[in-house]
């Protein structure tokens, strides 16, 4: 079993969190194009290595941004979400 | 040198000590330049390859695999064939295959080993009960033969199962595919290799595309540890790696790539005869010739290009296996490996030109693209072969994820993926 930890809660188990997608992935607006709506929908980097993703703690509903390696699955770091997401 | 696999090459070659059988398929030099390159010698790759040069008489077609044949997704799965799915699109797709695969042992003069035993998806409540008479309904009238059982007639074909009263998820019923069953997955790719050499198609091992070459805004070959090979079309057929090469080639995909995990047991006598899923435990069995349990279940949770599968999921699909067969407590784990899957939002596979041209696709086959391989093969060479969609494979162009015309299969999957 893998920790990860939640910034507002700390190392919790793997099972507890839920994969969120790529982070920078912004919500486009209302007026937004076919494209660009179905690339914030269904359209991936599914980075091999080094990734940013948001993730959600799902025992305090909390999301956050996650550093991982997607192929030793080592965590560098994770962060409360600021501007950056 | 003997080519041809029979009972009576068998028995000649006995005679001689076994040493004149004629390598499988020949491992050249890459030439500079093919008509198509097929990057990825997975059961996809190679039954491309076959398909094209078999049905479309396409001469210098080159399949480039970066480890070993079959060592990606096709020689770790469960082999578990089957087209019991909802829609029509799908179930031209998998219908296609399963009825390739019901004389593909024949037409590639390879025993592939495949046994119709049928697959049976138990039941757990009235509810899915109705749910299930949908499906079976469905299957029908897409021409796909399909059976609702009772929870006698569950009892009477699969006496191991749980039916105790306090059982988690009590039987009501299930649904059976007779046609549905199991198959080597190594004798599926060996088989198309060897059948696709025979008829010219250069097969390279351990030679990895690192790029594209792109001239005037189109593929118009790659760039492999080996060199620069040119190609008038270019096929990838790389699953869990589909990612990687699209970030190469400048675009995205709708997949994320995900560890799917498998384990078997120690071989037992023979003791269950066909292929179960129970969508409630989220986990799946049948009995390989050599007696062992293989045993799959769902995705791992976290996204990974690891290979290797998360203890948390192991546990939820073990967990589940013994409460469906109480019997199997005693046994012994032998193996447990994991693949990358590559999986799309709506469970459905993605074929057709990449929005780099020159380029075509043939990927997001997730966790069910081995039964998929002779219709994965057929219609991904047809493609490649005119430049255009056949009729099967049209729904699923990536172009559904831009015009909203999902092929939403993740239930029909039978496992909650
Ligand atoms: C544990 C598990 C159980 C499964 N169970 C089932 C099942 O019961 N039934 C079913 O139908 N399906 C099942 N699947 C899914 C099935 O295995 C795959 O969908 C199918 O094998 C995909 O075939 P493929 O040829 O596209 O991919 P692969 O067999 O993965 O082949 C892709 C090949 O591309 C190569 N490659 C990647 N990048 C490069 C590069 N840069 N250069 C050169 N080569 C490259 C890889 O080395 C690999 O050999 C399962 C998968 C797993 C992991
Ligand atoms: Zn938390």
């Amino acid at each position: 079993m893998q920790l990860f930890t939640c910034p507002f809660c700390g190392p919790r188990p793997e099972t507890e969190f839920h994969f969120g997608g790529d982070a920078g992935n912004a919500r486009p607006g209302a007026e937004a194009s076919a494209t660009d709506w179905t690339d914030y929908l269904f359209f991936r980097h599914n980075r091999k290595g080094v990734a940013r993703e948001i993730w959600m703690h799902l025992s305090c509903r909390e999301a956050f941004l996650m550093e991982r390696d997607t192929v030793t699955h080592a965590v560098t770091a994770t962060h409360a979400l600021g501007s950056e997401a | 040198m003997t080519r041809h696999y029979s009972a009576l090459s068998v028995l000649k070659e006995g005679m001689r000590g076994q040493k004149g059988w004629a390598q499988a398929w020949r491992s050249p030099q890459p030439a500079k330049r093919y008509a198509v390159v097929i990057i990825g010698g997975g059961g996809q790759g190679l039954a491309t390859a076959y398909y094209l040069a078999k049905t479309h008489g396409v001469k210098r077609i080159v399949v480039i695999e970066r480890g070993w044949l079959g060592g990606g997704n096709t020689g770790r799965n469960t082999t578990a064939i089957r087209s019991n799915y909802y829609y029509p699109e799908s179930t031209e797709l998998y219908d296609l295959s399963l009825r390739l695969y019901e004389t593909l042992g024949r037409d590639l003069n390879y025993n592939i080993m495949l046994s119709q035993r049928g697959m049976m998806q138990i039941v757990s409540s009235p509810g899915e009960m109705e749910m299930a008479a949908r499906q079976v309904n469905a299957m029908q009238l897409n021409g796909v033969q399909a059976e609702l059982l009772d929870r006698a007639e569950v009892q009477r074909r699969v006496p191991i199962y749980n039916y105790a009263p306090d059982a988690r998820y009590p039987v009501y019923g299930a649904i059976f595919q007779a046609r549905a069953g199991i198959a080597r997955h190594d004798a599926v790719a060996w088989g198309y290799a060897r059948a696709a050499d025979a008829l010219g198609v250069d097969i390279i091992q351990q030679c990895e595309v690192q790029g594209f070459v792109v001239e005037g805004g189109r593929c118009v070959g790659v760039q492999t540890s080996r060199g620069e090979i040119r190609a008038d079309r270019v096929g990838m057929a790389v699953a869990g790696s589909s990612g990687v090469m699209a970030e190469k080639a400048g675009f995205r995909l709708p997949i994320t790539s995900y560890t799917l995990q498998a384990c078997v047991s120690e071989p037992v006598k023979p003791i269950f005869d066909t292929v179960l899923v129970s969508p409630m435990t989220g986990a799946y069995v049948s009995q390989s010739d050599k007696g062992e349990m293989v045993i799959g279940g769902g995705l791992d949770r976290v996204p990974s290009y690891g290979q290797r599968g998360n203890l948390p999921q192991l546990e939820t699909v073990l967990s589940g296996v013994l409460e469906m067969f109480p019997i199997f407590r005693q046994l012994r784990l032998l193996r447990q490996w994991g693949g990358t899957v590559d999986v799309t939002p709506d469970s459905s596979p993605i074929f057709g030109e990449s929005p780099l041209p020159g380029l075509y696709i043939n990927g997001g086959w997730g966790t069910g693209g081995f039964k998929a391989i002779p219709a994965g093969g057929t219609l991904f060479a047809h493609i490649l072969a005119s430049g255009g969609h056949h009729p099967i494979s049209a729904p699923f162009d990536l172009n559904r994820f831009r015009t909203g015309h999902l092929l939403d299969e993740a239930a029909g999957a039978g496992i909650a993926h």
